[in-house]
């Protein structure tokens, strides 16, 4: 194995690894947590496995970048509400203050029977738990005529970072009066009131800069999340500006051309000017090489997330087959921190406390004008199940829509803070 | 029923100067405030705006408010030791300019006194109300121990939204008592908000005891 000391931020994996180059942190005697993916789940998990075992267990978390940039308010982003580095948080503070090895490595293999993670720079991390956070990928051919080599032409957008920028300078460079069509995902998939959200923070840019262009939404959903809301909103704010065409009009029978630049829509084609395509979606790859995927996305116990397929794996936020949470980045925190105390109780003496769970999930509109909605949940042999919940309600006041707004910018304060242990 | 010390120091500081506030009617403040809140926000969610959020202000040491750009000249008063109660309050809102000078806040002040009681009044009833201090908590219910090590796996469930400040209030380091009784304000439905009602709902006695004996012994 060869060293290259920039790979490695977490002093005491630069350590071990000296020490003893061949095998990973073997001879420490600690219980191992590999943590694979550095989000919501798996950023929060590292944090507080390393954080409440107090140097009990040695935790690692595999993420291949480091630079992280949060697909939660990146619609703020394409809104021009936010700069793309208003997104971006650092794993400096796991690595220095917490003590969790921060490997900036591609996780490719998971083997089960001998409880090893290997990476793309050729290293092997042996461990005793398993955590897999690796968030979405989309479903080959989910949308005809599109595939990941057409995401220049036709971004997704789904996952944060340059495909935000680049879909946000399409937008900008948009012809007066020209139309963008989103392709929205069909059930499952990352933050159910994305895509509305986004279409929101669209025609607030296109209001201001471009107030005769057109959106179209080709959705193969019956309903989608806060639509109430929404279409409330959008006949207000952005009134004969948006128009989605659902199943019952061919908005499930959708093919692209991404050189053509056309969307066909029940077979009628036409021709767009910008085209959101967000496909279908699944587990991320490597839930699938590791075996613990069934139908798409991983099936977990509700009680402490662990894989149904292996007690030893845990699997956190989008990828995990749960039950009735919603994926969300705030609901893989608040499973990451039921998934630590179990995973702490397994491996050292730690108490074991009953899960639970809550999600909130807020979305902006039009400036100053914030919804949300939000719900608790409950282990139950079968799956997470909802307990109790609440949304906004139409027609609320401007005074309590800026509110809800204002704390929406208090939960990214405090949620990005509670993953990476930097306050902002 | 416990109140926190900050509540009784409003209650105590009403009590010995009390003459004015007493006459003066909340109602008739709470419609007269109407010119302050282009600046200042009061009660549940109050946040800091050009003006800091007033809520606790009667009974409070001036330029007190964490993160909040005071001028010079308020802060060098604050360091004589300048308390608001109904007395300096009275007499820095009948000339702002005046009473702080260098303040800036941009107010030409209120002539009448009738007015400026009436202002008062509300300032001290907004708080007692908003913050659901005035809510009644069992004594034994307050008596419980609660079990810090359960409190700080619960308070998962606060962080994710509680661990930055901004407009969502800090809570590590609260008063246990205040932790107590706000929570079950909001779970008796007498303090408002969505997110903390529905989390409240499922919060049995040990547990907001559980939570408060964490939150209370940090930082």
């Amino acid at each position: 194995m060869k060293l290259n000391r920039r790979l490695f931020m977490g002093t005491a994996a630069a350590t071990a690894m000296l020490a003893a180059p061949t095998v990973w942190a073997q001879g420490s005697g600690r219980p191992r947590v590999v943590v694979v993916g550095g989000g919501a789940g798996g950023a929060t998990v590292a944090r507080y496995l390393a954080k409440d075992s107090e140097g009990a267990i040695d935790v690692t978390l595999i993420e291949p970048t480091r630079k992280y940039y949060t697909c939660f308010f990146s619609n703020l982003a394409l809104g021009g509400f936010w700069d793309m580095e208003d997104l971006a948080h650092s794993y400096g503070a796991l690595a220095s203050e917490f003590g969790v090895n921060v490997v900036h490595d591609w996780a490719v293999g998971v083997d089960r029977a001998t409880r090893t993670v290997t990476t793309a720079m050729g290293h092997t991390f042996p461990y005793d738990r398993l955590v897999l956070s690796p968030g979405i990928d989309f479903i080959d051919g989910a949308v005809p005529g599109w595939d990941v080599t057409a995401q220049n032409k036709m971004p997704h957008a789904y996952k944060a970072g340059s495909q935000t920028e680049l879909l946000k300078a399409q937008i900008q460079n948009m012809p007066e009066g020209g139309t963008f069509a989103m392709v929205a995902p069909p059930n499952p998939y990352r933050c159910p009131p994305g895509p509305y959200e986004r279409v929101s923070m669209i025609a607030y840019m296109l209001r201001e800069a471009n107030p005769t262009a057109k959106i179209l939404i080709a959705d193969p959903k019956q309903t989608f999340s806060k639509q109430g809301l929404f279409e409330q909103g959008w006949n207000l704010a952005y009134p004969g500006m948006i128009e989605r065409i659902g199943p019952d009009f061919g908005g499930e029978n959708v093919e692209v051309n991404p050189d053509g630049m056309t969307i066909s829509i029940d077979g009628e084609e036409q021709k767009v000017d910008v085209c959101n395509v967000i496909p279908a979606m699944q587990a991320g790859k490597i839930a699938h090489d590791a075996g613990v995927t069934d139908g798409g996305w991983a099936p977990v116990n509700a009680e402490d997330l662990s894989s149904r397929m292996d007690a030893n794996v845990h699997i956190l936020g989008d990828a995990a087959g749960q039950g009735d949470m919603p994926k969300s980045g705030f609901s893989a925190n608040s499973q990451a921190k039921v998934a630590a105390n179990a995973i702490r109780g397994a491996l050292t003496d730690a108490r074991v406390f009953p899960a639970r769970f809550s999600n909130t999930c807020w979305s902006l509109i039009d400036r100053e004008n914030g919804v949300k909605v939000g719900a608790t949940y409950e282990a139950t042999p079968e799956k997470i199940a909802k307990v109790d919940g609440f949304i906004s309600q139409t027609d609320e006041s401007p005074d309590m829509r800026a509110e809800t707004y204002r704390e929406s910018l208090g939960w990214y304060a405090s949620i990005t803070a509670d993953m990476f242990g930097v306050q902002a | 029923m416990r109140l926190s010390p900050a509540i009784l120091a409003a209650l105590a500081t009403a009590a010995a100067s009390g003459a004015l506030a007493a006459e003066g009617d909340a109602k008739r403040g709470e419609a007269l405030f109407e010119r302050c809140a282009a600046c200042h926000q009061i009660g549940a969610g109050a946040a800091d705006r050009s003006g800091p959020a007033l809520n606790g202000i009667v009974g409070k040491a001036a330029a007190a408010t964490d993160g909040f750009r005071y001028s010079t000249a308020l802060r060098r008063l604050a360091e004589e030791g300048l308390v608001w109660n109904s007395e300096t309050l009275d007499a820095f809102l009948a000339d702002p300019r005046g009473y702080v000078r260098g303040t800036r806040m941009s107010f030409r002040g209120i002539t009448e006194a009738q007015d400026r009681a009436d202002l008062i009044a509300f300032l001290m009833a907004a708080d007692t109300r908003d913050a659901a201090s005035g809510f009644d908590v069992a004594p034994e219910t307050l008596a419980i121990r609660g079990d810090a090590a359960y409190g700080e796996y619960l308070a998962g469930e606060c962080t994710a939204c509680h661990s930055s400040g901004g407009d969502i209030p800090r809570i590590s380091g609260m008063d246990r008592d205040t932790i107590v009784v706000e929570l079950h304000a909001y779970r008796a439905g007498a303090r408002e908000h969505q997110v903390m009602q529905l989390v409240t709902a499922r919060l049995g006695d040990e547990e907001i005891a559980a939570l408060a004996a964490y939150f209370g012994a940090l930082e």
